[in-house]
């Protein structure tokens, strides 16, 4: 499954690097504290974070990651956005909580397999 | 000239809700002073209430009392200020104030109480002091800078509200002044484990939330007094001033 489909399917808003879009996702991870997901995610995930600091960007670069999603309509800080568009990390948000947008990802990836 | 002085630059008082009820201001110097500790920074968790009645509790005691406060960011870190003045932290105080939202439950997190130098209770803070106020790392490190004190990232080896746990890695554009070891871990395994970290300096203390952990986990630094501006150039490595590892 792509990122557009995600997109598409979920209704996510992407903030930077649109040409990207067509990364594949091979899993995904959820999580906030951003030492366990440097330890526990994995190349291709999308992630599903809550956080939106500059270093979000850092650890999807280190850990390969599809791409982030931002949960609760948090908006991430104009430094985060830049920095993604620098690395090449796209950036989507949702306006739904965690819990619900995880479980619709699981749902939809599952689905498709 | 210069000698070295005994420091625990983070301790609570009962006015944190995590803090022991028996951490009122004069218990927390006498412990202090029988500890022989040269000098405690006060920092309470988003609130800076008690610090003026500690320093009146000091009076006298020879024991140096810096002004200071834990606040926790948006991204959950902890972060200690430190001052040279009420005043300053004060400053600080309010742009915590305006940013932090909620209020507490006693039964859900402790009591949040206000006491002055000779025991009386003065009062109850209900904010949330627990909770994260809505300021990002980068900018709150920016206000405790433009107030004129030192942001010291607090605990980072602790797997929660420390940035290594919420940011995976201390991130380079944010200008600490310091970085503080929690007492689990001695200098020397905190230096062999950071070896990224090598620049900062280091400082460690015991987080103190009871009387008996006052004494505990203290630094030393060699200073010609102890005061603020002395423990800066600790910081900054400056003039023979350091801290001791």
């Amino acid at each position: 499954m792509t990122l557009q489909t995600l997109i598409d399917e979920l209704g996510l808003k992407c903030k930077c690097c649109w040409e990207k879009l067509g990364n594949e996702i091979e899993g995904g991870y959820a999580g906030d504290l951003l030492s366990d997901v440097m330890g526990n995610s994995k190349k291709g995930d999308i992630w599903v974070t809550r956080q939106v600091h500059l270093n979000i960007v850092a650890v999807a670069s280190l850990k390969e990651h599809a791409g982030i999603v931002i949960v609760q309509g948090a908006s991430p800080d104009k430094d985060t956005i830049e920095k993604a568009q620098k690395e090449g990390i796209p950036i989507m948000v949702s306006d739904l909580p965690e819990f619900e947008l995880v479980g619709k990802i699981y749902h939809l990836m599952h689905h498709a397999q | 000239m210069t000698r070295l002085y005994t420091c625990n630059l983070h301790v609570h008082t009962c006015l944190s809700p995590c803090g022991d009820l028996d951490m009122h201001p004069s218990a927390v110097v006498e412990e202090a002073v029988l500890q022989h500790l040269d000098i405690i920074a006060v920092c309470d968790h988003n609130t800076s209430g008690n610090v003026r009645y500690v320093q009146k509790a000091a009076e006298g005691s020879g024991l140096t009392v810096i002004p200071g406060m834990e606040v926790t960011t948006r991204e959950e870190v902890h972060v200690i200020a430190l001052f040279e003045s009420v005043e300053q932290l004060e400053s600080l105080q309010e742009i915590v104030y305006e940013h932090l939202s909620g209020l507490n439950d006693e039964k859900a997190f402790g009591m949040q109480v206000l006491v002055n130098e000779i025991g009386e209770v003065e009062g109850f803070n209900e904010r949330l002091l627990i909770g994260a106020t809505d300021i990002s790392l980068e900018t709150l490190v920016e206000k405790v800078h433009e107030s004129g004190g030192l942001a010291v990232a607090a605990h980072i080896d602790r797997p929660s509200f420390s940035v290594l746990s919420q940011l995976g890695f201390v991130p380079g554009h944010v200008p600490f002044d310091a970085l503080e070891i929690s007492a689990r871990l001695p200098f020397d395994q905190a230096r062999s484990r950071f070896p990224e970290l090598a620049g900062y300096t280091f400082i460690t203390s015991s987080d103190a939330h009871f009387v008996h952990d006052i004494g505990k986990t203290c630094i030393r630094m060699n200073l010609e007094e102890p005061s603020f501006p002395e423990i800066r150039l600790a910081f900054e490595k400056k003039k023979g001033r350091y801290v001791l590892e």
